[in-house]
């Protein structure tokens, strides 16, 4: 039987569950193929590694096996035979996280969810939309093109939108529409032993609710080790009527960031507020031949109709000129807007061409506003001082920056520098009452700075959650707890 | 003095980056019922085309066609809330529509564009369908107008329009008189979307609707389809240990 062969033959370290599998997967392929088709399911070395992996530092821990369910009553039926074998269950959405979410630690069986790609039940009028795993945040906006509406959450990846709510995910709109965790209504949930639940009642999707306890907003943010999410219903708002755009560079990190909070403070509806430090924009300016002048700089958009914008725009350019920013350079159609925020989109690509030949990681804490200025001085001088490449990139109007840490992987010292570094930049963040992970995940690597954020009773009661719906620890294995 | 009516005319087609198109089992089609529909992305890069030039007072009225089902009359809001004066639904349903093809549409418009007096013909280059890239094309020459086709950026210049066009070997810049038809290829802009308070507004324009007998136009076609069938599946690929056994292997199929 060729396909056992490949299994025994692949050299991954924790390939294999444990002995009692060896006989049982002669059984367990078959049935797996019963359920989704000869072609839903590969053994295929290539196959397991690209599900192995997301687009974090992470190694590859490749799966077992790798299953594509084409319906919920499909990915019940495969958690069922997972259950009757303890077989981990990985689910697996774009692979498009930063944290290392989708490593089979103890291998098992990656469900890869992209076949289950529906849009379901728009309702227009309500705002609200079903969505299956495989439908993306691109792809959703595409096919809500013609109704008003968009879904503004924005990760940047073009991700699945099932994912972004195992993630609670965030973007660069946060700050004016929120994250995940403020527009999943519902959620259709596969549990470990097979059981379909929703959480917020089938079907059921008002704009807010007092019924019970939040079941929804358990499973957000839960990286897949309670369950694997086969529907969202998503929250829509109306596309906004004019969107305007400007960049200001100003004189110190401090006078950036404290215009950031005064803006907020001001009540401005403002619809991203990205910072970008003197570091990033000479990365950005080198990779896209820009020329923007190498100072701390906000990126500012405006949503709203047109008489608001002005009033929008006024506001805050009188902050900012208060805090010795420049003048703004505008943006107000698709277009240039668009060449405007290359320069932020790209920032991830240009900080990697600093140093051709390195890898990327990206910090992700989070502070109370108040405390931004101070984490962000204390962070650069940490930089400084211990000779790290960091251009810093930040939503900073929810108070949540990104260091993109390039470091040459074969540099062993540098790898433990980088490393020590971001242990002290998220202890930094708990002790400012912030959080060591903003928008990113717990993942792998976080683990124990979760346990440091919580608690050891808050940590207490999360494992009992996770031995109340998984007692035999399949979902997703070694991430979170 | 700037030109009256500049008429955008639309396509409906399958939202092909979405859902996976399926030939009919009897081989005569594919599978419609159920798919996606939507507005062709290159007409509505011609809306917005049309909608900018309005903006900037080159024109006074833009007016959306279509033709096809009752189904097109949402295409056509569309196309009104994103910035078009009025509509005109030509209406082609059942056997007709399954028959029809760039020379009928073509057929359609020359005739509504002489009819209303239009002075500029805005289409997409082509419908991402069919990939066709006639229609701009015929309704120019049953008119017997000057045609910028696949054009990437248009300038108004009196009684003359400016229009650069992607070539193969590059960009080509041509100047035609009006009344002219231009097709729009995908850099001529970004294309806005819809805002909910246009689409309430879009509610109260008019669609004029129609049939193509009204505008003396037959749409009997000319082109039988025979068959349509999938591309054929891709095959395992073979594995060989040397390179001596892919010489082998090649020249025994005859490909070296």
């Amino acid at each position: 039987y060729r396909s056992i062969q490949l299994i025994n033959s692949v050299t991954s370290p924790t390939s294999l569950c444990g002995s009692s599998i060896n006989g049982g997967w002669e059984r367990v392929i078959p049935a797996f193929r019963s359920v989704c088709g000869e072609d839903g399911v590969s053994l295929g070395a290539a196959v397991r590694e690209q599900h192995g992996r997301d687009e974090s530092v992470h190694r590859c821990r490749p799966p077992d096996v790798v299953v594509w369910p084409r319906s919920v009553e499909e990915v019940s039926a495969l958690a069922k035979i997972c259950h009757h074998h303890h077989l981990p269950i990985i689910p697996f959405g774009t692979g498009t996280g930063l944290e290392g979410g989708v490593g089979a630690l103890k291998g098992g069986v990656c469900f890869s969810l992209r076949n289950m790609d529906r849009v379901l039940d728009l309702h227009q009028e309500d705002f609200d939309v079903s969505v299956e795993p495989g439908v993306t945040r691109k792809g959703l906006n595409s096919y809500l093109r013609d109704t008003g509406l968009w879904f503004p959450v924005d990760p940047g990846a073009d991700a699945s939108l099932c994912g972004m709510a195992a993630t609670s995910a965030s973007g660069t709109n946060a700050v004016r529409y929120g994250t995940m965790r403020e527009n999943v209504l519902n959620l259709e949930v596969v549990l470990a032993d097979g059981s379909i639940i929703h959480t917020a009642g089938r079907g059921r999707r008002p704009r807010k609710t007092s019924a019970g306890y939040n079941l929804t907003n358990l499973f957000v943010g839960s990286e897949g080790t309670l369950g694997v999410i086969t529907k969202t219903t998503l929250r829509l708002y109306g596309v906004p009527e004019a969107m305007v755009s400007a960049v200001c560079t100003f004189p110190s990190v401090q006078a950036a960031v404290d215009s950031t909070v005064q803006v907020l403070q001001t009540g401005v509806p403002i619809a991203r507020i990205e910072f970008l430090d003197d570091v990033m924009i000479d990365a950005c300016n080198s990779f896209n031949s820009l020329s923007y002048p190498v100072a701390p700089t906000l990126f500012l958009e405006f949503h709203g109709t047109e008489k608001s914008l002005e009033e929008q725009v006024t506001v805050t350019e009188e902050i900012t000129q208060a805090n010795g920013g420049s003048d703004f350079s505008w943006a107000r159609d698709a277009e240039t807007r668009g060449r405007l925020w290359k320069a932020r989109h790209d920032a991830w690509y240009a900080a990697l061409a600093l140093r051709p030949g390195c890898k990327a990681y990206s910090t992700d804490v989070c502070v109370p506003l108040s405390r931004l200025p101070q984490i962000i001085v204390e962070t650069k001088e940490d930089l400084m001082l211990n000779g790290l490449t960091g251009p810093i990139a930040g939503h900073v109007g929810d108070g949540n920056f990104h260091c993109i840490m390039v470091m040459d992987p074969n540099d062993q010292d540098e790898v433990i520098r980088v490393h020590e570094f971001t242990e002290r930049l998220a202890r930094r963040a708990l002790a400012l009452d912030g959080t060591c992970t903003g928008e990113h995940g717990v993942g792998l690597g976080k683990r124990a700075l979760l346990r440091e954020e919580m608690g050891p009773l808050a940590i207490e009661v999360m494992q009992g959650l996770k031995a109340t719906l998984d007692p035999k620890n399949l979902m997703n294995p070694g991430k979170v707890l | 003095m700037s030109p009256a009516s500049v008429f955008v005319c639309l396509s409906l087609t399958l939202l092909s980056d979405y859902p996976v198109i399926r030939v009919k089992p009897d081989n005569s089609g594919v599978v419609t019922d159920g798919v996606k529909h939507s507005m062709n992305p290159f007409c509505e890069i011609a809306v917005e085309e049309a909608v900018k030039l309005k903006e900037k007072k080159f024109i006074k009225e833009v007016v959306a066609v279509s033709c096809g089902p009752t189904q097109v009359t949402e295409t056509i809001r569309t196309a009104l809330a994103m910035g078009c004066d009025r509509g005109i639904h030509v209406e082609v349903s059942g056997k007709d529509y399954e028959a029809m093809g760039p020379l009928q549409i073509a057929k359609i418009f020359a005739a509504l564009a002489k009819k209303e007096e239009a002075s500029l013909v805005i289409l997409g280059k082509q419908a991402i369908d069919d990939d066709c890239n006639q229609t701009g094309q015929m309704t120019a020459a049953l008119l017997d107008w000057p045609q910028g086709t696949f054009a990437s950026e248009v300038t108004i210049d009196g009684e003359k329009v400016k229009v650069v066009r992607e070539i193969d070997g590059g960009l080509e810049t041509i100047k035609i008189s009006m009344p002219a038809v231009l097709t729009a290829d995908l850099r001529l802009n970004t294309p806005r979307y819809a805002t909910l308070p246009n689409i309430m507004k879009a509610k109260k324009k008019k669609i004029a609707n129609m049939k193509p007998a009204d505008l003396g136009v037959d749409m009997v076609s000319r082109v039988e389809v025979l068959r349509v069938d999938e591309p054929p599946t891709r095959l395992a690929g073979v594995k060989v240990e040397t390179v001596d056994d892919l010489v082998a292997k090649l020249k025994a199929n005859g490909t070296i």
